[in-house]
């Protein structure tokens, strides 16, 4: 990762929404390079996809959503890999993450009802060879979510006018 | 009716001209400003965290006058690494409400009635007013676009006569984002040296320089430390307008003078402010000054595209290389700054601030601080384009 590409990096992560031209004059740099160094990152893997941080609450889309605590058996050779290409395949799974502490994976999930959650935790998780353990919590109310703070007033507190 | 009560010498000082496009902008709605003079970034958190963990651990007295001595070794050792001066944390440094207090109390400490003070203009707004309420006598330096808003040495010379006693240098520039390089600022401090001025110097943007320049202080070059007076603050570089503080570095016998007024009407600046202070130094001391360069690369992205946008839509805009302001020339719409301002408030719900409110060599330009959301700034550009074409 050189100095220009973790700049673009960090102009992205503020604003991905930003057009081209308008990056390539804010980086002092000329559309093509920029262009270049985005498409470098994507073929290297390291920017995955361009997508919002929704309200789904204001949206209306009711999703019931929850985070599960899972501990299972690494198996050799592949350790916790294996189980988690199997648990990423399921369409309810929204992240996975290996974790240290008292459990193993934490998985967070959606599903548009209660019934359709409980039957993924019922019928696909448990019943995988290596998960010795499960358990589920519910989330009530998102407060953030990747740095953004959710229902704040964006209101600049700062006088309009000032010397 | 009681006007009369009123000191003559304060009434005679008119208010700011900013003032009016304040309270126009108050009534409106969906307004996009450009006018303000404060980073867009809240102090970072740490630092805001120092300030709640004095409150909470019952630390609510004064301080000393000249300020708790752990926050001047800070700003000792940080104008040391920093910007080459170097000063004594016990006798040499005062810790003010604001740089702004240091502005007033400095002119206050050095200027006798008469006296008069060399303001290179366009500048701050209130160098000129603090300088009348010394009851000295302020004297404008012209500076313009064309030499890149620099003093010039000619114009500096051109303007001294045996009253003049003060320079006030304050470089990177509120309102023109201009710098001074090395080798001008050198021939200033000959001309200060050979006719004894004293030269007090604002530095409170200095940290905001861009494409890798770095603005020296005058208090550093030869013969100008038992002269020069740093004052600096925390407000823009650490983003803690709202704290009110700031210091002032001068040799001891200025500073005790200082310290007089100081303790005499302000007693000290807040603890939460100075405790907060220290820990914004002593943090950036820490890490080569992360956060300050965080903050500084956001700004010059939007400083790119902001120039580059006045350009592109027929106001020519001079390369400001600190602060987080540009100053685009606006002459050719036929328009006053004023007048520009005020009507593009509104028509289109911008604040600019007219560049006449910085000095007469301000007018014909405005001032547009690009501190403001990228997204912001886009849409203000784009209302911009369709006011001058609606000229």
């Amino acid at each position: 990762m050189n100095g220009h590409q973790k700049r673009v990096l960090d102009l992205l992560n503020e604003n991905c929404r930003i057009p081209l031209e308008q990056m390539a004059v804010m980086l002092g740099m000329d559309i093509q390079e920029v262009a270049g160094i985005i498409d470098t990152l994507e073929k290297d893997g390291i920017i995955l996809s361009y997508r919002p941080i929704i309200n789904w609450d204001k949206a209306e889309r009711n999703m019931v959503e929850a985070m599960i605590e899972v501990k299972v058996t690494p198996q050799r050779d592949f350790g916790f890999d294996a189980v988690a290409r199997r648990i990423n395949n399921f369409e309810e799974v929204r992240g996975l993450y290996l974790m240290s502490g008292t459990y193993d994976l934490l998985i967070q999930v959606a599903a548009p009802t209660l019934k359709e959650l409980a039957q993924f935790v019922s019928e696909r998780l448990s019943p995988l060879e290596t998960v010795t353990g499960t358990s589920t919590s519910f989330v009530l109310k998102r407060y953030k979510q990747d740095g953004v703070v959710f229902d704040r007033q964006e209101e600049d507190r700062r006088l309009s006018v000032s010397p | 009716m009681s006007s009369r009560f009123v000191n003559p010498a304060i009434a005679a000082v008119p208010p700011s001209a900013i003032r009016r496009f304040f309270d126009i902008a108050g009534t409106m709605k969906d307004v996009i400003s450009l006018g303000v003079g404060e980073p867009d970034f809240v102090t970072p958190f740490a630092v805001r965290n120092t300030a709640i963990d004095s409150l909470l651990d019952g630390e609510t007295q004064y301080t000393t006058n000249a300020g708790i001595l752990p926050l001047r070794e800070e700003i000792v050792h940080y104008l040391q690494t920093r910007f080459e001066v170097s000063y004594a944390p016990d006798s040499e440094v005062l810790v003010t409400v604001g740089a702004s207090e240091a502005i007033d109390i400095a002119l206050r400490v050095l200027v006798r009635p008469g006296d008069e003070v060399l303001i290179p203009e366009p500048c701050y707004i209130s160098y000129q007013a603090c300088t009348r309420f010394a009851l000295g006598v302020p004297v404008n330096v012209p500076t313009h676009a064309q030499n890149n808003f620099e003093l010039l040495p000619e114009d500096l010379e051109a303007r001294i006569t045996p009253q003049s006693r003060v320079l006030v240098l304050s470089y990177p520039s509120n309102p023109t984002g201009a710098v001074m390089p090395r080798e001008r600022l050198e021939r200033i401090a000959e001309l200060a040296i050979r006719h004894d001025l004293f030269v007090v110097c604002d530095e409170i943007y200095a940290e905001l320089c861009y494409d890798g320049f770095r603005q020296p202080s005058i208090a550093s070059l030869p013969g100008m430390r038992e002269r020069s007076m740093v004052v600096s603050g925390f407000s823009k570089a650490f983003a803690m307008t709202g704290f009110r503080l700031g210091y002032l570095c001068a040799p001891a016998e200025i500073v005790r003078a200082c310290a007089r007024i100081h303790q005499y009407t302000i007693m000290c600046a807040s603890r939460q402010s100075q405790v907060a202070a220290w820990n914004a130094l002593r943090q950036g001391r820490e890490t080569d000054y992360a956060e300050v360069s965080r903050m500084r690369e956001s700004y010059d992205r939007r400083r790119r595209l902001m120039v580059k946008a006045f350009n592109e839509m027929g106001l020519p805009c001079f390369e400001p290389k600190g602060a987080f302001y540009a100053f685009p020339d606006i002459r050719h719409t036929g328009l006053n700054s004023e007048q520009f301002c005020e009507r593009l408030l509104k028509e289109q719900h911008v604040v600019c601030v007219p560049g006449s409110a910085f000095g007469p060599s301000g007018e014909g330009h405005i001032r547009c601080c690009y501190a403001t959301a990228t997204d912001s700034l886009l849409v203000a550009f784009e209302r911009i384009k369709a006011f001058l074409a609606g000229l």
